[in-house]
């Protein structure tokens, strides 16, 4: 059985969420940086649920499974949130002067940046699902 | 979060530790507009001791380097490999002076 944790939707469990896919990075074999790039990606990914999904209600549930994998992790988050899908915020324009920088779509554009594969789907029962992979 | 303010002469230090995300992001975003409504617009973020860093937290910075220039302006120092690499992966980079030491980001002002 694969190593799933279920979180309450609240931002102050983003350590918590953190320390859990830690240890499976860890376990998997990934390097420091690699290690790092799942704590990044898979921290926007649920604030991203969190605040945006439940609005920071705090009455949601996100759920984290960790699949080590021979070449490296994958990690699912599972939500009930309203459907949330990554492709259709834009990717953030940086290449611009300091003051028309826009604060919009950066952990996505993060997510994608730190992992190898990353897919989402939605189903009206089974609420969002979003894969992030990440190889040695 | 723990977040301690140090006065130079010609600049303020400003040093925390652990991680920066969602949870806390607003918690710096408080203190370095504290210490712009004192009048301080050139900023040290001394970074040693923090260990992860979200997009939360990058978007407090971008907002203070805002609002500190043209007056001065936010430098980072002793800033973890991986955070760096982050930043620049996003092409964030560019818009902080990086240093790898306490000393020359406080003496660069």
């Amino acid at each position: 059985m694969m190593p799933t944790q279920i979180f309450r939707s609240d931002l102050g469990n983003l350590e918590k969420i953190c320390h859990f896919v830690t240890i499976y990075a860890k376990e998997a074999g990934l390097n420091e940086r690699q290690v790092y790039a799942v704590q990044l990606a898979v921290d926007e990914a649920a604030t991203n649920i969190i605040e945006h999904g439940y609005r920071c209600s705090g009455h949601g549930d996100v759920q984290i499974t960790c699949e080590p994998e021979a070449d490296g992790l994958r990690v699912i988050l599972h939500d009930h949130a309203p459907p949330f899908d990554p492709d259709e915020i834009p990717e953030p324009v940086t290449d611009v002067p300091l003051e028309d920088l826009k604060p919009r779509g950066l952990g996505i554009f993060l997510m994608r940046k730190m992992m190898d594969e990353v897919t989402y789907e939605f189903d009206a029962e089974e609420g969002n699902t979003l894969t992030l992979v990440k190889r040695k | 979060m723990d977040i301690l303010h140090t006065e130079h002469k010609r600049c303020t230090v400003i040093k925390t530790n652990g991680r920066i995300d969602g949870s806390n992001a607003p918690d710096l975003g408080k203190s370095l507009k504290e210490i712009m409504e004192k009048g301080v617009y050139n900023i040290v973020f001394d970074m040693t001791d923090v260990n992860f860093m979200a997009s939360a937290g990058w978007w407090v910075l971008i907002d203070t380097q805002k609002n500190c220039k043209p007056r001065g302006e936010v430098v980072l120092a002793c800033v973890d490999k991986s955070i760096q690499d982050s930043l620049n992966l996003v092409g964030m980079g560019s818009y902080f002076k990086i240093f790898p030491d306490l000393i020359t980001a406080v003496g660069s002002f």
